[in-house]
């Protein structure tokens, strides 16, 4: 029994492959997301930058035609998320892996991705070695060191603040955040008071934020994932008397996107973040994207997952345009690196090396423009590279 | 010092005021008619979807969209309970928490086609937001408003028990459900009552909870695992054992999370395995 | 359970011996569970992952439909396992046979500590303390991350080929076929367990526990016991989950997951081993197909059968239809 499913497994391996080959009019990208449960939202953001970027370029490549195949892991859930690579692969005949909004859902899918050499675009999940898992992994979202360690210097060396306080998400993503911005804040000479970390799920900030407040220090770092949590945190530290300019208060971009800036209201001015998108960038490219998106999405506005799904898609198309429609994973892979072009985000490429992405880092501040509360750009860090690679 | 623990007692009793309006409805309809409903949360939720509807689209002020919230989840409940639930008091504990899960289900997905899955935002009026001091210590508004709002609905819950006559059957019906039939009072048309005010609880709850949590579709699973904790820690059928369970919930966590946040996380489980083994019937519950 | 009481003072031994005989049904249910390997050889993982679920479901069925044990989180056991097998594999032991026996027996273990708690409450302060204990032991998974991997999960499981030949392919003949196997093998224990004189005394707590003491049985010693070896069936199925996928990350121990395994056990039917495979296997194709037409918005059908299965058969699924056949064979 075992030895003939052995056989057939190869038989069946040889016949998908031949089968792919064969099928050469349509160019099928399985996307795995968590459309429903908690990561919805990042889910249908994602989605709808990859409908825009289809609606805007049409659903045609090198005389290939696009398709696209959905599936929910409803997760976190890598075991589910690994199956449903499996399925796309061997049932539906995938040539691209995309989507993985969360990290353990792109490290269960990493091996079949190696296994089945496809090429996998990571759109979202932003831990440093999701792209070290398998060679056919490319990553067109952020990661977290990228943005903080480069921000923790900038604190110390620009906006002159010699000692913060940390207060992060405990989880790997919070926990990531925490050692990177520390770390770049204490390599140019800062210190740091104190550091806490919040349970995910999290209802009440009310007791992290006194204990800040005790500290009392010059500045407070906070990271928390989007959703509910950034104005709730928000409203917590306002309530606390923490604000700029007394309190510096710096954060990751989720802390100050636009349904928290909504929410938080006048309290959110002169908080400062770091981000890779920011959607006031004047830029006409951007105008555009944010435009189309809007218009697209009943006045929703795009965020990060929403740029990491459209330049992903940016990616795809283009790598199939200079492989001339071979979709087989290693001349993708091989059109990929190195790749850079101008994103709505602003110019970002494709590190040869490490297949992750190169891309300018803004610290923003919000601040009134026209009667509304948004973020502006008061500092530029092009082509930063993750600072993790390599290094472990 | 003295100043740290009063402002951890005084958001710790806010958070957990918050806890006593989502859950002690389920408490009291848990305790008169041992029904099980998971779907309580998806009240909530219902309330909390009511009061961003009346506030966005009708442009009502605040203070109305509460009772709004109140009174959409109290008739929707009823509509429910008249004709769906009212057909598995007898069905036995599983059939209820299989037959409530798919209500929640059904709930989320409804929530998501309709509002979609992003967070939903409301603007408070102004006289809620911000800070004032006391005493030398800085109070949050809306957490005042919170603890006003919840002694308030608690002077209202007790003095209806105490001295009205639904009051009276429904004190009855807890105490002993067949006795109470048997002296001819309706149990159920009390029950339906009941648990339209408890779900309208429920749904006054959600709405005070998006300033503090948020609210999206996820809302009533994420906050069920906090009404189950109350209910059990407080004991069932019982107003006072949810306000105290409430209340040290809240404070348990705020205090843990501020002392010692190492164990934040855990505090509130610890402390609802560790009540629930000395006292399995909760602080206050009698059966 | 009326023929229990009805025969049981009477002739219990054969009472037990008729049931623990194989009827043709059985027989025909478990052939037909090879059939995935024939026909739809494109669905393995998801037969995989079915078996791994109904296993799990049946640790879930010995306490609950047994004993009456009602828990809301036994994921716990679920995910011990699951780490336990993964942990084994990342500190270089990666031979799988051994690696289930051993997650298996850890998990028994913490069940074996756990039990001296769980059989000294009853009712909702029974469900609530296992709930507490599942997220306690979430919590605590989370913040050993040096261990566990925190959220992104452990890395760096590999799982050796099964008797050093058969490896883990892309199409999962060898998952399926290795989940399979276990799942029968736990199968026929848990059967031999229910058919029991120990398992005669488990159905006896689970309809009056004070009754139990006065004809002399240790019922507390029996609930242990029982539980013991449900959380270890538990930990065996996680770790099943983590040498099949590799990956294993804080969801294993989630409330989300204990919340779902009882969902397919009611769904399915309680008291009955076959009710947690049938469940399970409903279940999980039932999400797979509605989410695979609608990734958005499948859970609407899914608490909509929920709730009419409830409505229309409120013994689960496999209860409704035993009492069908039994109404169509003219009992």
């Amino acid at each position: 029994m075992l030895k003939n499913a052995a056989a057939a497994t190869a038989l069946g391996l040889g016949l998908a492959w031949s089968g792919a080959a064969i099928a050469q009019e349509t160019v099928k990208i399985g996307v795995i997301l968590p459309y429903s449960g908690p990561f919805a939202d990042a889910a249908n953001q994602l989605q709808a930058g990859i409908d825009l970027y289809m609606a805007k370029h049409g659903d045609e490549v090198a005389g290939k035609k696009i398709e696209i195949i959905k599936r929910d892991t409803g997760g976190p859930a890598p075991d589910v998320a690994q199956r449903l690579a499996q399925e796309l692969v061997v049932r539906d005949g995938v040539d691209i892996l995309a989507g993985f909004a969360l990290t353990p859902e792109a490290l269960g899918a990493a091996p079949v991705s190696q296994e089945a050499q496809k090429l996998m675009v990571v759109m979202n999940a932003a831990t440093s070695i999701v792209t070290e898992q398998s060679p056919y992994i490319v990553r067109t979202s952020v990661t977290i060191p990228q943005l903080n360690y480069s921000f923790g210097k900038w604190a110390f060396d620009e906006a002159g603040i010699k000692q913060a306080y940390t207060l992060v998400s405990d989880y790997g993503p919070g926990h990531d955040a925490e050692k990177s911005f520390s770390q770049g804040f204490t390599e140019a000479g800062g210190e740091i008071l104190g550091s806490d970390r919040t349970p995910v799920a999290n209802p009440d900030f009310s007791a992290f934020v006194q204990r800040v407040r005790d500290a009392n220090p010059e500045a407070v770092y906070i990271f928390v994932p989007g959703g509910a949590q950034p104005a709730a945190i928000g409203k917590a530290l306002a309530d606390r008397g923490l604000a700029p300019p007394e309190t510096k208060i710096f954060a990751q971009g989720e802390l100050t996107h636009p349904e928290a800036l909504e929410s938080m209201g006048e309290t959110a001015r002169g908080i400062i973040t770091t981000f890779h998108y920011t959607l006031e960038r004047d830029d006409p490219l951007n105008k555009e994207y944010v435009e189309g998106y809007t218009a697209a999405n009943n006045g929703r506005k795009p965020d990060l997952f929403s740029i990491g799904g459209y330049d992903g898609m940016h990616l795809i198309y283009e790598a199939l345009k200079a492989t001339d429609g071979d979709a087989s994973g290693d001349a993708l892979v091989e059109a990929a690196k190195g790749m850079a072009w101008e994103s709505p985000r602003g110019p970002m490429s494709i590190d040869p090396e490490t297949r992750d992405v190169v891309q300018t880092v803004y610290i923003r501040e919000v601040q009134e423009v026209d009667g509304e509360l948004q973020n502006v750009i008061i500092h530029e860090i092009p082509e930063v590279k993750d600072p993790l690679h390599g290094a472990n | 010092m003295v100043n740290q623990i009063a402002i951890v007692l005084f958001d710790g009793f806010a958070f957990g005021m918050l806890l006593f309006v989502l859950s002690v409805g389920l408490s009291v309809t848990l305790g008169l008619m041992n029904f099980i409903n998971l779907a309580h949360g998806a009240f909530g939720m219902l309330g909390g979807y009511i009061a961003v509807l009346t506030m966005r689209q009708l442009g009502l002020p605040f203070l109305l969209a509460l009772p709004a919230a109140f009174l959409g989840a109290a008739l929707v409940s009823v509509v429910f309970e008249r004709t769906l639930f009212r057909r598995l008091y007898k069905a036995g504990e599983l059939n209820q928490v299989l037959f409530t899960i798919g209500v929640v289900f059904v709930a989320a997905a409804i929530a998501t086609y309709a509002f979609g899955t992003v967070q939903q935002v409301i603007i408070l009026p102004s006289w809620l937001r911000g800070s004032v001091e006391v005493f030398g210590l800085r109070l949050g508004v809306y957490r005042i408003f919170l603890i006003v709002v919840a002694l308030a609905v608690t002077a209202v819950l007790v003095f209806g028990l105490e001295r009205t006559r639904l009051g009276a059957q429904i004190r009855a019906a807890v105490d002993n459900q067949r006795v109470a039939q048997g002296l001819g009072l309706d149990v159920e048309r009390i029950f339906a009552i009941t648990f339209a005010l408890g779900s309208g609880l429920a749904g006054l709850g959600g709405a005070l909870a998006i300033e503090i949590v948020g609210l999206d579709p996820a809302f009533g699973f994420h906050f069920l695992v906090y009404v189950l904790i109350v209910v059990a820690v407080g004991g069932l059928g019982s107003i006072a054992g949810s306000f105290a369970g409430a209340a040290l919930l809240g404070i348990g966590d705020v205090a843990g999370k501020y002392f010692m946040p190492e164990i934040g996380s855990f505090l509130i489980y610890l402390l609802l395995v560790a009540i629930l083994f000395v006292k399995p019937l909760g602080l206050f519950g009698k059966r | 359970m009326s023929d229990v009481t009805a025969n049981a003072p009477f002739d219990a031994q054969g009472w037990l011996r008729r049931q623990s005989r194989w009827s043709p049904l059985e027989v025909v249910f478990w052939l037909a569970l090879l059939l995935p390997f024939f026909f739809f050889p494109t669905y393995l993982t998801l037969a995989s992952q079915i078996a791994i679920a109904a296993l799990f479901a049946i640790s879930v069925d010995l306490i609950l439909g047994y004993a009456g044990i009602v828990t809301l989180g036994h994921a716990m056991f679920f995910g011990l396992g699951a780490y336990a097998a993964g942990l084994i594999s990342v500190y270089g032991w990666g031979e799988p046979l051994s690696g289930l026996l051993l997650a298996a027996a850890f998990a028994g273990l913490v069940g074996f500590v756990v039990s001296f708690m769980i059989v000294r409450v009853q009712h909702l302060a029974l469900i609530m303390i296992t709930l507490g204990l599942g997220l306690l032991t979430y919590e605590l998974a989370n913040s050993m991350s040096w261990l566990t991997g925190g959220t992104d999960g452990l890395r760096g499981i590999r799982t050796w080929p099964i008797f050093n030949y058969f490896r883990f392919d892309l199409w999962g003949y060898t998952a399926y076929s290795y989940s399979l196997a276990a799942l029968f093998v736990c199968f026929l224990v848990s059967r031999r367990i229910v058919n029991s004189s120990f398992g005669l005394a488990l159905r006896g707590v689970r309809e009056n526990v004070r009754r139990m003491p006065a004809i002399g049985s240790d019922y507390r010693g029996h609930l242990q016991k029982i539980y013991t070896i449900s959380a270890a069936i538990a930990g065996l199925a996680g770790a099943l989950m983590a040498q099949t996928t590799n990956v294993v990350a804080l969801d294993a121990l989630s409330f989300q997951r204990s919340a779902d395994v009882v969902v397919m056990l009611i769904l399915g039917g309680t008291g009955r081993l076959y009710g947690a495979i049938v469940g399970a296997a409903i279940f999980l194709i039932a999400r797979d197909q509605l989410s695979g037409v609608n990734p958005q918005y499948w859970y609407f059908w899914i608490g909509l059968l929920l709730m009419v299965v409830v409505l229309v058969m409120p013994k689960g699924i496999l209860g409704g239809l035993s009492a069908l056949a039994s109404r169509w064979s003219g009992r």
